[in-house]
Parts: C-alpha cells; structure tokens; sequence
C-alpha cells in the first residue's frame, strides 16, 4: 500500500519525460516478473487447468503439488545440491584466504609469478578443460562422487575469489602485523587472528559468489555425475522433467523448490548487492 | 635452518591453491592440447597417435560453420541487448528522480541472474510451447496470432528464441556492473553540466558515457566470451541444437562430438578452437585493465 502512495506523488514530480522512462522501467519489470509469477501460479494448477487456462488463477490450489515434487526426487538434488555448495564454500573460503594472505604479505619473483598463474587461471574457460578433467576423475576414481563437482568447483573459483581477497588484505596497515609480530603471533596466528577477523565483508562476498555459482553450475553437473541419488538440483531437474512426463504442475513446482533458496538469498542481501559487484566485477 | 622455513613460508601458504589449480586447471588444459593429437574413446584404453588428422577433420565439418555462426550471431545480438540496454537501464536507475525505486528494480532485473539456467530453460520452453505457451497465447490476445509458432521447433526461429533466453537472464547482470562503474563517477561532473545547462540526454552522452568507457569495453569483452562458450541454452532448451543443427554452438558440438559419439580426440580439437578464440578475448581484456591501471 504505501508503495502505491509512494509512486503516485512520486509522478508530479517526475514530468512528462520521467514518466515515459518510468513507464519503460516498468514493462521491462513485468518481462521479467510476469514468466516467474506464472511458474508459481502454474505450480498449483493441474495439468488440465495450465493446458486450458494458461493465464488464469488456479481454481483450486494444488499445494500438493509441491508435496509430490519434493517426494519424487527434488529433496534428494536439494541435499545433495547443498553438500555440493557448502563444501565448495568452505573449500574456496579456506584454501583462498592461505594463498591470497601469502600474496598480500610477501615480495619476491615466486610471489609475483604466482599472481600471474592466478590470473591466467582466471582466463581458462570450464569448456576447455572438459575432457580431460573428465578422464582425471575416472583416474583418480572419483567420477560420479560428491567430489567430482566439489574439487573442480573449489578450483574454478579459487583464481578469481584469491584476488579478490588479496585486494582486500592489501588494505590492512602493516603496523597491525608488526605489532602482533612483536608479540611473538607466528604467521599463521597473524592470518588466523588478525587478517581473517578483519575482513569479514569480502569474505562474505566471496561466499555469496560461490554459492551462486556452485548452486547453479549445469555443464560439470550433468557429465561428472551419472547416477540420480547423487545428481544437484540444476542436472537433477533434468531427469525430474523426463521422469514426470506431463505432471506440469509437479515439475513447475520442482523448479521453484530449485529457483527460491537463491531468490532469499538476493532479497536478504540486496542492499549489498552494488557492492558485492564491485568488488567482484572482473568475472561473474 | 630458521631462515629457510623464513622463505619457504609464503609457498606453504599458496601450496593448497596451486595444487588445486594445478592439478583441476593447468593440467587438464595441457593434457587437452596433447589429447587432440590422438584418436580415443572413454572407456577403451587404446589410443592412436594421428598427428593433426582431427584438425583436417575440423576442416571438412560443416556443423563447424553452423556452430561458429550461431556463436557470432549470440555475440552481435548479446551486445545489442546487454551492453546496449544494460547500459541504459543502469542510466535511467542511477538518475536522481528514480532513487527511490531503484533498489526494487535492481532486484528485479537481478533476479533472472541467481535463478539455476536450467530452471530458467525449462521454464522457458513452457513459454515457448505451441499450444499452452505464454508467448503464442499472448500474440493471439493482441490480435497478432497469424505470428505464433512453434518457436523451437523451426530451424528459422530456433537460434533467435535460444539466444532470447540468454538476454533475458543477462541483461541484468551487465546492467550491476555499469551501476557498479556509474557510482564511481565524481557527482561534481553532473553539477558542472546542470551549471552548463546541458539536458539529461546531453549529460548521459558526455559524462555518462565517456566516464564508463572502459566498463563498456570490458562488458562487452564479458560478452563475447559468454556467446563463444554457450552451452547450457541449447542443450536444454532445443535438446542439444535442433532441429537438426540449427541452433547448434561449438560448445554444445565440441560436447555431442565427445560424450556421445565418444571421438574425444576430435572433441579436444573442438575444445582448442574454442580455448583459441576465448584466449585473444582475454588477452585483450589482460591488456585493457594493465592500460586501465597506468592512467
């Protein structure tokens, strides 16, 4: 309600060329928000009602619909989907902040070579390395486990989330460490103490950037997992449609099971959002 | 003693990262180099040495064509619709009259962006179905019905209605980073041009535009990479390029070529045209932000 009231004195002000800016902002708003309302609206309809009345309301909601989805299967992806993001997490947070601390606080040819290799890394596209890390994985006979995504993920995100961090602790005043050195703090204490504490906001962007990307990687998911019970959510939907056939309605509402945690996730952090980009702009 | 655990100490820091770098990175990107000079299937152990036979196949193969056009035609229409409009949405929400409803927008046009490509996929070929689809019913409520089609089931309209999913989840993406770059812009620049008396449209062409300079150049680099890598839409959405091969893209080939007819030494052929093209991309982008950083 008080949106409303907001918009209408919002128009005085606006004039005749703000109001046709307006009036394109919010059409391009419904592009996007009218596809996603009719995936959940949908998702309680039955499979006549969205063949018959494609826009209108259900008649009557079919909450079951998404009982049925998360029994057939979507609960399954949704576990291993989080398994999957949490270790990535943890994986590219720890392994991360080591070397982006060893990056930040040391000088020599070796570190300055390293910093090219985390760039360069940067650049090598998951495409590329396809193949080959299908076969590696065999090798190591860890094809069609858990590991399979979690230990290419980590690697994935490791050359960008590195420098990230690195630019981050390259603000933090060198006296902070001189002092805790003076005290007798080793190195690792100093990074485990000090430098890790005090960069919670980029530690934080970090994680968000990989849950993104670790909740929604599709081409690693499909190849490197082959059985159903270890599938994550974005490949798993995929047999969950072929399994289905024409349960619309429980498909539909699989796929907003699948779409929400991350939809929470942006609404939560919104007002972070613009800075969370800019600290994380040089590749999604 | 002392003194050489002194110097060894960054590297133990660094050594967890490079080993996984190297081991899930480097060495895969180096073993698909020497893979493509030999004939092999997954699961047999023989391989054949054929020196640069799948390149002369890569030659003669004309899904190639078809698969490089695609990528250049998501490339031209991505520029258009995300660093084009993407840029103009962020200009229009970054000016003072719309400040208060921005941040609803921004969340709005983000939202596409954090939603899973497969559910966006899936929910897009409900969209783009020939009875139930939004997309039909909608051109038949507006009187332009004699338009609808089965949109994925034509070669003519199938590449456009998969590259129209991608501008759909990206634009908005693009759209952050120029907001990103937007608020960078020192607020005195506008000032001076109000002063000047230069209009809204006067100010976007010379202080917007020339300020995000390097972001437009670096978005549209993103771009570009982004339509030479595309897989996911039409693997999805048009069952891996259909009908026939028309909406077929190198990564989509390079995967089909590999997994399904099992000639991975000729996929990893595939996979170097791709590295190649996505390469010169980055080295450009390497070069711009070394330019960026001496101003």
């Amino acid at each position: 309600m008080l949106k409303i009231k907001n918009k209408r004195s919002y128009k005085n002000k606006l004039g005749a060329g703000g109001s046709i800016l307006f009036i394109i902002l919010v059409i391009y708003a419904i592009i996007i928000l009218y596809p996603l309302f009719w995936m959940v609206m949908s998702s309680m309809k039955s499979y006549g009602e969205i063949y018959n009345s494609v826009w209108n309301l259900p008649e009557k909601w079919l909450f079951t619909n998404y009982l049925e989805a998360w029994d057939k299967g979507i609960s399954n992806y949704f576990i291993n989907s989080v398994i999957v993001t949490v270790s990535t997490i943890t994986g590219v947070l720890i392994i991360g902040s080591l070397c982006a601390y060893a990056l930040s606080r040391y000088k020599s040819r070796g570190i300055n070579i390293a910093l090219i290799a985390c760039m360069t890394g940067m650049m090598v596209n998951p495409q590329v390395a396809l193949i080959p890390l299908y076969l590696l994985l065999q090798k190591l006979g860890i094809h069609n486990t858990r590991l399979a995504l979690i230990l290419p993920y980590i690697a994935l995100r490791l050359p960008l989330s590195v420098l990230l961090i690195r630019s981050y602790f390259l603000g933090i005043p060198k006296e902070i460490e001189e002092s805790a050195r003076m005290d007798g703090c080793s190195s690792f204490g100093i990074y485990s103490r000090i430098f890790m504490p005090m960069s919670k906001p980029i530690l934080f962007t970090t994680v968000v950037l990989t849950a993104f990307y670790a909740w929604n990687e599709f081409l690693f998911a499909i190849i490197f997992i082959d059985s159903d019970r270890l599938k994550t959510i974005p490949s798993g939907l995929m047999n969950f449609r072929d399994a289905l056939q024409t349960e619309w309605g429980v498909l539909l509402a699989g796929m907003v099971i699948s779409a929400l945690p991350m939809i929470i996730l942006l609404m939560v952090l919104q007002k972070h959002l613009v800075r969370g980009m800019s600290e994380g702009s040089i590749k999604g | 003693m002392k003194k050489v655990t002194k110097t060894m100490e960054p590297y133990l820091f660094m050594l967890p990262c490079f080993l996984m770098l190297f081991i899930f990175i480097f060495l895969p990107l180096i073993q698909n180099f020497i893979n493509s000079f030999y004939d092999f299937n997954a699961f047999s152990p023989t391989r054949t040495f054929v020196g640069f036979d799948n390149f002369r196949i890569l030659l003669r193969d004309k899904v190639i064509v078809t698969a490089l056009t695609n990528n250049i035609r998501y490339a031209i229409i991505s520029v258009i619709f995300q660093v084009f409009v993407g840029l103009i949405l962020a200009a229009i929400l970054e000016d003072n009259i719309f400040r208060k409803v921005a941040p609803f927008f921004r969340v709005v046009y983000f939202m596409p962006v954090v939603i899973s490509i497969s559910v966006i996929c899936l929910l897009f070929s409900f969209i783009y179905h020939p009875q139930i689809g939004l997309l039909n019913n909608f051109l038949k409520l507006i009187g332009l019905g004699s338009l609808a089609k089965p949109w994925l089931g034509l070669s003519s309209s199938a590449p456009y209605a998969v590259i129209a999913v991608s501008q759909w989840q990206s634009i908005g993406y693009i759209m952050i980073l120029f907001i990103v770059a937007m608020q960078k812009i020192p607020k005195e620049l506008y000032e001076a041009a109000e002063i000047d008396g230069a209009s809204k449209l006067r100010q976007f062409f010379s202080v917007t535009i020339p300020q995000v300079r390097e972001m437009i150049f670096v978005t549209t680099l993103i771009t570009i990479t982004g339509s030479m890598l595309v897989f996911n839409e039409p693997y999805i959405l048009t069952k891996g390029g259909g009908p026939g091969t028309s909406s077929i893209t190198m990564a989509v080939h390079m995967y089909q070529s590999g997994f399904f007819r099992d000639r991975m030494g000729y996929a990893s052929a595939l996979a170097i045209i791709i590295f190649a093209i996505t390469a010169i991309l980055a080295v450009i982008q390497l070069q711009l932000f070394k330019s960026g950083k001496e101003d």
